[in-house]
């Protein structure tokens, strides 16, 4: 199992040492703030700059580099072709002329929609799952080999088993979700539980503790910052995973719209897609963050 | 209102440890860590194990504390048999173990209401907490997380959280250990004024010579693993209250430490393993 973990990138877990950067530059505003009451400090133009700005830039670069390589091309749009299309497409994000014509908010929220099933069936087995995993040896014993050999399988050759299963294209769209964002879950919960302070545990002992007291009072606290771990990469390929699926099993859907838009030649839409994939990802791994660090009992 | 009020010189006993032996299973067969543990500790006692590093002496305290089981031998906690952990016995462990996640007032009510909330309420655990908490001064910082205090705090709320289960005996597993010297002679003398005031009965592990001649009511050194035992017993008779600094020039006191000294190095020095 600890081999395990190794393969998936603990940016967040470990409950010790968290958050380096944003402490320190809380710290350093509050003490900057402190001593002096009276003159008011000009605002720090400088150190908002030096934060603002590289991103700006970067995103700069890629937009230039872009119109440079599109400046003579037929079927690639330009950047400023792209934005024109763009508008377009969220003046009216909403309307809705039958299941293959829809605005792109409906695909992004049904898109949404399937990840939320996918993804909340995969918690709800996956991290009692983890907790029976990391407490009890015998399970580790006879679930991780399963574990190592299905992680690594590819989110699309479990597709047509959920199309054998469920007879409907939608369902195993859910289904292919569920099973590629289950592991990330497990994996992390079991290695929590088994990396529960023997501390905390003795305590535990000593005190005679019911088992439903060691579960939430010392298990659960202690098990949550690599338990979001999980769930945060979790999420993060379920996101991967449904834009290939859909495109694959059709619906109304981001995935699917790619494809559509794909066939229609529409490559403006392709990229504009390609963005708001993108958006929304970051978008679901910041809000799980936010929650990561409500959590963290550090 | 912590443990029983009155520092009684009742000489009932409290814990006996009889006979006791634990051989611990190895790849290599098994280890004998301790063997013929004979113990008595009478109510109100201070008695800390003293020995060099691997002569079982927190074996011993982890045995009393239930969270080993003997091999042979039988222990008693006021003529009923121990057979496992328990909140009749309040540990401090070395690292305090406070849950991070809880605050110093809710560590403590955890353990205050592991004893007694079948027969009081909200209201009176919390009460018991808050005095547990005041009587080792930590009144300032009930809200505070672990985190957020110095490991002196640390091992005082530690030190609470045992105290207010109102165990039968106190074991404290070396306590002060991990702290800077100054702290730990502060922490020594406050464990000393709330071991007068509750009564309590103790059992303290250690390595420090000073600390155990300062505190220690009788003083068991243990002779080097493997295959430890208790080697001598040494009655301290040094009036109480006992202050550091008067000690320092005490006859009595000088000789108490050259006696344990003598023990820890020169009969019983501690062998590097030869190969």
């Amino acid at each position: 199992m600890g081999r395990a973990l190794l393969d998936t990138p603990r940016d967040v877990a470990p409950p010790a040492d968290t958050p380096p950067v944003r402490r320190a530059t809380v710290v350093a505003v509050s003490t900057a703030a402190t001593p002096a009451p009276a003159p008011r400090e000009p605002f720090d133009w400088r150190g908002l700059g030096a934060r603002v700005l590289p991103p700006l830039g970067g995103v700069a670069l890629l937009i230039a580099v872009w119109a440079l390589a599109t400046q003579k091309s037929v079927s690639f749009p330009t950047p400023l072709a792209t934005f024109d299309a763009a508008v377009k497409l969220f003046s009216d994000p909403f309307y809705s002329n039958g299941p293959n014509d829809q605005g792109i908010g409906w695909n992004i929220l049904f898109s949404l929609q399937r990840v939320g099933l996918g993804f909340g069936l995969a918690a709800l087995v996956g991290i009692p799952l983890g907790f029976i995993i990391g407490r009890f040896t015998l399970f580790n014993r006879m679930l991780s080999p399963l574990i190592s050999l299905l992680k690594p399988v590819s989110p699309l050759a479990w597709l047509p088993i959920g199309l054998l299963v469920f007879k409907s294209a939608n369902p195993a769209a859910i289904w292919t979700i569920f099973i590629c964002s289950i592991w990330p879950m497990v994996i992390n919960t079991a290695v929590g539980v088994q990396k529960v302070p023997e501390d905390y545990l003795n305590v535990a002992r000593v005190l005679k503790l019911s088992e439903w007291k060691i579960a939430t009072r010392i298990l659960l606290p202690s098990v949550m910052p690599y338990m979001l771990t999980g769930v945060r990469l979790s999420v993060g390929t379920a996101w991967l995973v449904i834009v290939a699926a859909e495109m694959l099993t059709g619906g109304v859907g981001i995935g699917f719209w790619v494809w559509d838009e794909w066939n229609n030649l529409n490559v403006a839409h392709i990229i504009i897609a390609i963005f708001v994939i993108g958006a929304v990802g970051l978008l679901l791994e910041w809000s799980l963050l936010a929650v990561a660090r409500r959590f963290d009992y550090n | 209102m912590l443990v029983n009020a009155t520092p009684s010189i009742n000489t009932r006993r409290t814990l006996q440890i009889q006979d006791v032996g634990m051989v611990f299973p190895t790849k290599r067969g098994p280890f004998v860590a301790l063997r013929d543990i004979n113990l008595e500790v009478q109510r109100g006692e201070f008695v800390t194990l003293i020995g060099h590093s691997g002569c079982g002496k927190s074996t011993l305290l982890n045995l009393v504390a239930g969270l080993t089981t003997p091999s042979s031998g039988i222990m008693l906690l006021q003529e009923r048999e121990l057979t496992g952990p328990g909140p009749d016995r309040g540990v401090v462990f070395q690292n305090h173990s406070l849950l991070p996640w809880l605050s110093c007032l809710d560590n403590v009510l955890l353990a205050v209401e592991r004893v007694f909330s079948e027969k009081e309420g909200k209201a009176q655990l919390r009460e018991r907490a808050l005095a547990a908490l005041d009587l080792v001064g930590m009144s300032h910082a009930v809200a505070k997380r672990p985190h957020e205090i110095s490991g002196g705090m640390k091992q005082r709320v530690g030190i609470a959280r045992a105290l207010a289960m109102e165990p039968k005996m106190l074991l404290m597993d070396e306590p002060f250990g991990a702290l800077d010297a100054l702290t730990r002679a502060r922490l020594q003398d406050e464990l000393m004024k709330i071991v007068a005031t509750t009564g309590a009965t103790v059992m303290m592990v250690t390595h420090d010579v000073d600390e155990a001649v300062l505190l220690s009511d009788r003083i068991v050194m243990m002779t080097n693993g493997p295959a430890a035992t208790i080697g001598e017993v040494l009655r301290v008779d040094l009036p109480r209250p006992r202050v550091r600094v008067a000690l320092a020039e005490n006859r009595d006191y000088v000789q108490y430490r050259k006696e344990v000294i003598d023990f820890l190095y020169t009969r019983h020095s501690h062998v590097e393993k030869a190969a």
